[in-house]
This record gives C-alpha cells, structure tokens and sequence, in this order.
C-alpha cells in the first residue's frame, strides 16, 4: 500500500537525541503497560468468540453431546474421531473438497492471468473492464448462489439450457442439472471459477504493471517473440505473485461450503457432499453436536497443516504477504 | 513494412478488445439476468426465450417484498449488524495492530504467531461451540450477541493486514511526539491513525462486507423472524414447491446494491490494499 507521506522529513524535524539513542539502545520510551492496553481489548475478544471456543470443540467432541435442555451428554472418549475415521460419506466429502480445490484454483489462475494479460495490454476501458471482471468478487456468495441455481435451472427456458440447447445447438435436450452430480458439480465448479477470476486478475494486473516495460523493449530488440517474451521473462518475473495467488486459492479452495449448501444441500445421496458442508448437516440438521465438533477438529487441524505446507513448501517469506 | 506492422498492431489491439468484451459478457451476463428477472414481475416460470433486459420493467417485485415478511425490518437488522461489527472491528484492530507493530512486549511473538495459525481456520469450523456458548449466554436472538461474534471472526486477518501497514510508517514520527509531551494514545489517535486511513478504511469496508453478507450464523443464532438479516429473508423468499426468482431477486439486488456502491466508492483503497505485499518484489 503505498501512500503520500506528505510530512517534514525526519532528518530536519527536531527530533531529540536523547530518545533517538534510548531507541536505538533497544531501551523503550514508554510504560511496560502501555503495549498491553493497546493489544488487550481485541484481543479479549478474540479469546472469548475464537481462542475459547477451539478449546470447547475439543471438549464437546469427546461426547455424545445433547443440545436439548434437560438431557445429560455421555462421555464417549475418541468415538467420533473413531466414527469420522469409518465414515465413508466423510472421506467422499474430503476427496470432493480436494477436487473442488484442484479444479476451481486452476480455472481461476488460467483465466484470471490470461485476463490480466488482456487487460494490462487493452488500450481503452482498462477501468472499466477491470471494474466488471470484479463485479462477481464483491457479490455476496448467498446471491450468487441462488442466482446460479436459476441460471443451471433443468428447464428450457433456464439461461444456460437455453444457450446449449437453442443458440449454440450442442446439447439435444435440456439438462436437469441437479439430476445427477456430474452435472451438478459442473454447476458448482463454475460459479466458484466465474465468482474469484476477478480476484486472481486483480493481483496478476498490479504485478504485470510493475514490470518496467524498458526489460519488454530490450527483449523486443534482442528478437524475443511474444511467447519467449511470456515465458522467459513475464512468468519468472511474477513467480512471487502467482506463489502468493495459488496459496491464498488453495486455502480459499479447501474452505468451499455455503455453495454447496445452498445449491445441492450436498445431495443427491451426499454425492456433492465437501467437508464444511457434511460438518454442518451434521451438527445442525441431525442435532449430532459431538460428531459435528469431532469433524470440525479434523478439517480445522488439515486446513492448518496444508496452509502450513504451502507456504513452507513454495515460500517462506509469503507470510509476510498482507492482502 | 512499417505501416504493415502498425496494420497488424491494430488489428491485434482490436482482438485483445473483442474479447475482453466476450469475457465481460460472461462475467456480467449472471448479474444482469438478476436484474432483468428482479424487474420483470412475478417469475414463477421463466419466461422462453430468457431476456436480459424485461420487456415491461415493473417495480412489483420491489414492493411486494418491502411489503412482506420483515423484509424492511430485515434491512434495518443489517445495516445495524454491519455498521456495528464495522466500528468495533475498526476499533479493535487499529489497537491492536498498533500495539504489535510499535511496542515490543512479554509474549509478543507467541501471541502474534498464535493469531497467524489461527487465522487459517475458517470461522465456520467454530460455529457449533459458538452456538452452544450463545445458547447458554442468552444470546440466541441478540443482534449485538452476533455482532461480537462477527467482530471476534475478523479480528485476525485485520490485525494482521493494518500491522504491515503501522510497521511501513516512519519511527521518527512518534519519537519527536514522544519528546514533545504528547501521551502513546494520542500518538495513535492523532498522528498514526490519519497516515494509515486508507488501510482503516478497508478494514472498515471490509468488516462492513462480511457482516453484511454472512448467513450461516445469522441463519443459526436469529430464529425469531423480527430479528433476520437481509441474506435470510431473501432465502427465505425460496418457496418450498414454487418459487417467485423474481422476488427472490428483487431481495438480492436490495442487498447486493450497497455493496457495489461501497466497493466502487472505495475502489481505489480495495485494490492497493489487495495488491500490497502480494506483488512486493
């Protein structure tokens, strides 16, 4: 983030040095309170609604736990864990997460650079177009849900089997999407692709202009082609920001859940289940709060670990990154 | 030669455009769809061929749900929830992003580092102690239970985003205020705050945002019907044989028109703060 510091410069402002030594001596010029009153209200917070209740899963996830007033919850040890271990709707929901992720997090980088490519090269409207590929982005996801729902409608007059079947004349006959769930993870897999291409293209584009365009010049001069001149010099000189896009999409990948929810419900037959969403269903529609916890625990400690794996495994330095 | 390749240069520039406009198409098409179908009256079928401009635009839609089921009410319940979630969270992550980047303390790389790991796991993996701990609280149907526990799920990532940008502000700045008498709060108050506007004001919009558009907690925690959000009544415009899109459409763009607004107000804000430290070096 870059800002106009339109301040004296620090050199001429009369800066004592007295503390400019304490300071640089390591001995701070303030209270050792003072840090504390500053970091201690969001943080109590952030302990009672977040730190508190990571600890309370783990305690409600060692029982066979009842919501309803009046009954007493039995402690049954590892025996959700056991029981998630021999869900075989559990590990579909995993093995569904995986491939959401996979699927979705290609689909936006391909088409969120080539994107950013025509965008930084386009000679009027670079505003504006920018601006519509991120529409999708802002749209809340419970909106966008619904609106693809009507969009994949079976009928014939849904916007999508109208396309296939009346104008591009590919498809003989209307397809009843949410039928089978081939084609409703079509449905699913394309609004997570049409929802985040804005996002990947955003950050593709401020790294693509940051490129000075002399390095394009002196290539052009050397007699390096469009496509030497994408591979050889654009894509090695973005590598951070593509580390950086595919890591944040990955995480957001693995998180795929109020879709899914709101268009299948995970059905039919747990067929689209992914994690959050068997997580969900479980505890909130069966009322099977300790189960619900025990799988909670299991998706937290993989989504942590595989974060913590991408970063290692490409950068160390990305957790720097703030976005 | 020269006026061929500058032949050719035009014509690629006009490819390059053709099809940025194919691709916008497709990237608006949905949302216009959702317009044309919010204006269009009652849509309990669609109508053959789909349009995306209606043919007698009507505001029916519009007035039949401002006109049921809280749906006006459900507004007001957002606006509340999300400007309120919006100051604390505001309030809060300045703070404590502050006292992270300036202050060195007992435990600080423990705690800080404990905020990293933790900020991995999505909110929704903790909403069953969150709604057991609301439950046994009272504070099942309490807009300002939600708004803490809203505020409580954002803290992290915005702690984390506003301390890189305290940490990027010059230390000359507070060690002549020091000198000139002036306390660490008023430090933060008057100098660092105003250099770091454009970083609080997307936090702001963003806490606005999530707020904003959460469903899964509301649709958990808010069971009396006065007290939804704006994302709730809308699904619940869904009927459980029949369903009116058109309504259900007229909702959403009730509900997604203040964002777009924000979002384009705050443009320029959202894509540095987006694009910062992803494309250092």
């Amino acid at each position: 983030m870059s800002i106009n510091l339109q301040l004296p410069s620090s050199r001429s402002a009369a800066a004592a040095p007295a503390v400019r030594q304490a300071a640089s001596r390591g001995r701070p010029y303030y209270r050792w309170y003072v840090p504390f009153l500053f970091i201690l209200p969001g943080l109590t917070l952030y302990l009672m609604w977040s730190v508190y209740p990571l600890a309370y899963q783990l305690y409600i996830s060692f029982f066979d736990w009842k919501i309803m007033p009046g009954q007493v919850s039995e402690f049954v040890g590892l025996a959700n864990y056991q029981r998630a271990f021999n869900d075989s709707i559990f590990w579909l929901a995993l093995r569904n997460t995986a491939a959401y992720a996979i699927v979705t997090v290609i689909g936006q980088m391909v088409l969120g650079f080539a994107v950013a490519m025509l965008v930084h090269r386009v000679i009027i409207g670079k505003r504006v177009f920018r601006a519509i590929y991120y529409l999708p982005v802002v749209t809340s996801w419970v909106v966008v849900s619904f609106l693809f729902q009507y969009l994949f409608s079976s009928s014939a007059s849904g916007l999508v089997n109208y396309v296939l079947v009346h104008l591009l004349r590919v498809v003989p006959e209307p397809i009843s999407w949410m039928a089978n769930s081939d084609t409703a993870w079509i449905v699913i897999y394309a609004l997570g692709i049409w929802k985040g291409v804005g996002w990947a293209m955003v950050i593709f584009l401020a790294a693509l202009q940051s490129i000075p365009t002399e390095l394009y010049e002196a290539a052009a001069i050397d007699g390096a082609g469009e496509f030497q001149q994408l591979f050889k010099l654009t894509l090695p000189l973005i590598r951070r920001t593509t580390i950086f896009v595919l890591v944040a999409l990955m995480i957001g990948g693995f998180q795929v859940f109020l879709s899914v929810l709101l268009i299948t419900g995970g059905g039919p037959l747990h067929r689209t289940e992914v994690a959050l969403s068997y997580m969900f269903n479980r505890a909130f529609g069966r009322l099977d709060f300790g189960y619900g916890a025990a799988l909670s625990y299991i998706l937290a400690t993989i989504i942590v670990l595989i974060s913590f794996a991408q970063m290692r495994f490409f950068n160390r330095s990305t957790l720097d990154l703030e976005y | 030669m020269i006026a061929a390749s500058r032949r050719q240069q035009r014509l690629l520039n006009l490819t390059i455009f053709v099809v940025l406009c194919l691709g916008a198409i497709i990237a608006a098409a949905p949302l216009l769809y959702m317009i044309s179908t919010a204006f269009s009256g009652d849509a309990y079928v669609q109508q053959f061929p789909p349009r995306l401009l209606p043919e007698n635009p009507t505001l029916s839609n519009f007035e039949t749900a401002f006109n049921s089921r809280n749906f006006g009410r459900a507004f007001l319940n957002s606006t509340f929830v999300a400007l309120a979630t919006s100051a604390l969270v505001t309030a809060l992550t300045t703070m404590t992003a502050y006292g992270f980047a300036r202050f060195d303390f007992r435990g600080k790389n423990v705690i800080f580092y404990t905020l990293l790991t933790m900020m991995m796991i999505p909110n929704i993996v903790l909403i069953i102690p969150q709604f057991i701990m609301a439950t046994n609280l009272g504070l099942l149907n309490s807009l300002p239970g939600l708004v803490l526990v809203y505020a409580a799920g954002s803290i992290a990532f915005n702690t984390f985003l506003l301390r890189g940008f305290f940490e990027n502000l010059p230390r000359e700045l507070e060690e002549s205020a020091v000198i000139d008498g002036a306390s660490h709060f008023t430090i933060f108050w008057r100098i660092m705050l105003p250099l770091a506007a454009p970083a609080v004001s997307t936090v702001a919009v963003f806490a606005f945002l999530g707020a904003w558009d959460e469903y899964i907690l509301a649709l958990n925690f808010l069971t009396d019907e006065a007290k939804r959000t704006l994302p709730i009544a809308i699904a619940n415009f869904r009927g459980a044989h029949a369903t009116n899109w058109g309504l259900v459409f007229a909702g959403s763009l009730t509900a997604v028109v203040p964002t777009i607004v924000l979002f384009i107000v705050f443009q320029r804000y959202f894509i540095q703060g987006l694009t910062s430290g992803a494309v250092r070096g």
